[in-house]
């Protein structure tokens, strides 16, 4: 070893490090302004442009926000709502059933592994044993229900041959039902994560604490290890929210591709070259998610000043 | 403790049962579909098995209809390494970057997780947007150059290797750059600062002392990187040129093959996927017990 050339790194000016760190973060920032944010700036710009049968025209028009709308103002007469108004709704129907059903499961998988599985080995087992799902096709565990679900599926036999049914179920698969159980089964993982690692970082000593001064098992869960879990939840949910919003390969496939989502919009628009309507509702879409994860982000600030 | 140690805690049962239930809902259905992918000659989608076969995989050789699997395996397969190493490389020299002081790092960040959370088809649509423009740009460019047999030439900049793969590290940098994070925040630093102490350049430093230990780490950003693209469909669907994906293809198909096929289409790319992890698992394993080996005990 040469020991004069020890004190060389200390001769380094700072300002070359910080330097050689801008070098170093370039070619992910480089990704990022490529392919993130510049694709993000032409969606605004090109919201506003207008378009014919073979061309984008430059310009700046509110005529595809204003036809995405079109029909909105008033319900008609007949009570209906227009088409934008209902894809929302049903988007948010699927969301919300989602995001509860995902928690609720995503909860007590982790709140499981959390605090019941002592051994840390076989925790570590069968947390790994629940993300491995996450590494495979989604399609595959999509159409992986069809064998189950479907007119002369398993679940279908079981229920006939044993007499619960007359005839066998229809709205089993291709239905709101099959894509709801197709988003569970899909996005869970995506609330387990974050959760059971926001329950691995509580200290162990505040439950005893609690169990110490006489709080039963649920006080114990609802008023220390639910807040305490919130930073978990609250990714969590963000994740399966913003999945579901914009999702239209689940609800394409699960649903026999009869069902409606904004996601599904944009796509069918895109593939007809309509790029200002889909960049328009593209828009309007990141604007809903950005207030939803506004409003997510806000409630774990309340739940920490309360 | 008061109680003795073997009992379980209340809603221990009810817990462990639910959780079997839900490793079962996870695992069954993927079951299911290998299992009828042997299914027999005269089988449908559905059971009962009618004898067990390579039948469906020999028909899925043959290919499905119009759509060529083995080119489609190639080239997702071909696109999926190049992420792998994409990912490896720039999340590595990311991670390192944000030890160091990093003006904007804050905003960088930001945009990382942004684009980890933002719903998919924006980000497609916004990426095939960009190619497109940048098509009419490129051509508008050649008519102006006068470069008549160039421009006639010229179809598009969309593709794999272009809009696609761009695409899909929207997709694997954020959980390469969150695991470097993860990595850096347990690393010791005293290993380098006895390497510079004792004479070593920044580089040496860096591959004899610093690489070895986050190598495990790497492992499993490349497995995320390549199984991630492997399957990726929402972020690639309006951002790739002519040619399709292997899980684009097949989520064309689910709707126009009605045999078996499918599911032997779906139990290899679950194979692939699983020889990935497998791999990546070994091969991480093995660099940490060398690690350890070279720590002494």
């Amino acid at each position: 070893m040469n020991v004069s050339r020890a004190a060389l790194p200390l001769a380094k000016p700072a300002s070359g490090r910080s330097l050689s760190a801008w070098w170093q973060a370039a070619p992910l920032s480089g990704v990022f302004a490529l392919f993130f944010l510049v694709p993000l700036a032409l969606i605004v710009m090109v919201s506003f442009w207008d378009f014919n049968e073979y061309e984008l025209l430059p310009g700046f028009t509110f005529k595809n926000y204003i036809s995405i709308f079109e029909g909105c103002g008033s319900t008609g007469g007949t009570g209906d709502l227009c088409v934008t108004f209902k894809t929302y709704l049903s988007t948010f129907k699927f969301s919300f059933l989602v995001w509860l059903i995902t928690l609720v499961t995503g909860f007590a998988v982790s709140y499981f592994l959390a605090f019941h599985v002592r051994s840390s080995g076989v925790q570590t087992l069968l947390f790994v044993l629940c993300t491995i799902p996450f590494w495979t096709s989604n399609v595959i565990r999509m159409i992986s229900w069809v064998p189950l679900l479907g007119r002369n599926g398993l679940v279908n036999q079981a229920l006939v041959g044993s007499g619960l049914v007359q005839t066998p179920i229809e709205w089993l698969l291709f239905s709101d039902f099959s894509v709801v159980l197709a988003f569970v089964h899909l996005y869970t993982m995506f609330m387990i994560v974050p959760i059971f690692n926001a329950m691995m970082r509580i200290d162990r000593s505040l439950i005893e604490a609690a169990s110490d001064s006489g709080a039963s098992a649920w006080q114990t869960l609802w008023n220390v290890i639910v807040p305490l879990s919130r930073t978990g939840i609250v990714i969590g949910s963000i994740f399966v929210i913003t999945i579901v919003m914009g999702d239209f390969v689940t609800i394409g496939v699960m649903g026999g591709q009869q069902i409606a989502s904004i996601g599904k919009i944009i796509q069918v628009q895109t593939s007809y070259l309509q790029f200002p309507l889909a960049a328009a509702n593209a828009v309007i879409l990141l604007s809903i998610v950005l207030m939803i994860i506004w409003a997510l982000t806000r409630m774990v600030d309340i739940r920490k000043e309360l | 403790m008061s109680r003795p140690a073997v009992s379980r805690a209340a809603g221990f049962w009810p817990l462990a049962l639910f959780f079997a239930a839900f490793v079962l809902f996870m695992y069954g259905p993927m079951l299911v579909i290998v299992v009828l992918s042997f299914q027999g000659p005269e089988g449908g989608l559905t059971f009962p098995l009618r004898g067990v076969s390579l039948h469906w995989f020999d028909k899925l050789a043959q290919g499905l209809g119009v759509v060529d699997i083995g080119a489609a395996l190639k080239r997702s397969f071909g696109l999926g390494l190049a992420v792998m190493v994409c990912t490896v490389v720039f999340s590595v020299l990311a991670g390192l970057a944000f030890r160091k002081k990093l003006a904007g790092g804050q905003a960088l960040f930001l945009v990382v997780v942004a684009s980890l959370i933002m719903p998919s088809i924006i980000v497609s649509l916004g990426i095939g947007l960009e190619f497109r423009l940048l098509d009419s740009g490129i051509k508008a460019a050649l008519e102006a150059l006068g470069q008549q047999d160039l421009l006639e030439n010229y179809g598009t900049a969309l593709g794999l290797f272009t809009s696609a793969m761009g695409a899909h590290l929207t997709w694997t940098l954020p959980f390469g750059l969150l695991i470097m994070f993860a990595v850096f925040n347990r690393f010791n630093p005293a290993y380098e600062e006895a390497a510079a102490d004792l004479g070593a350049t920044p580089w040496q430093g860096f591959a004899h002392v610093v690489l070895p230990l986050i190598a495990p780490a790497l492992v499993g950003i490349g497995m995320f990187g390549f199984t991630l693209s492997w399957d990726e469909i929402a972020r690639t669907s309006q951002a790739i040129g002519d040619v399709n994906t292997l899980p684009l293809e097949l989520q064309g198909l689910t709707t126009t093959v009605t045999t078996p096929s499918i599911y032997a289409l779906g139990t290899v790319t679950m194979v692939v996927s699983f020889v990935v992890m497998g791999l990546a698992v070994a091969l991480s394993s093995l660099l940490g017990r060398r690690q350890r080996k070279a720590r002494g005990p």
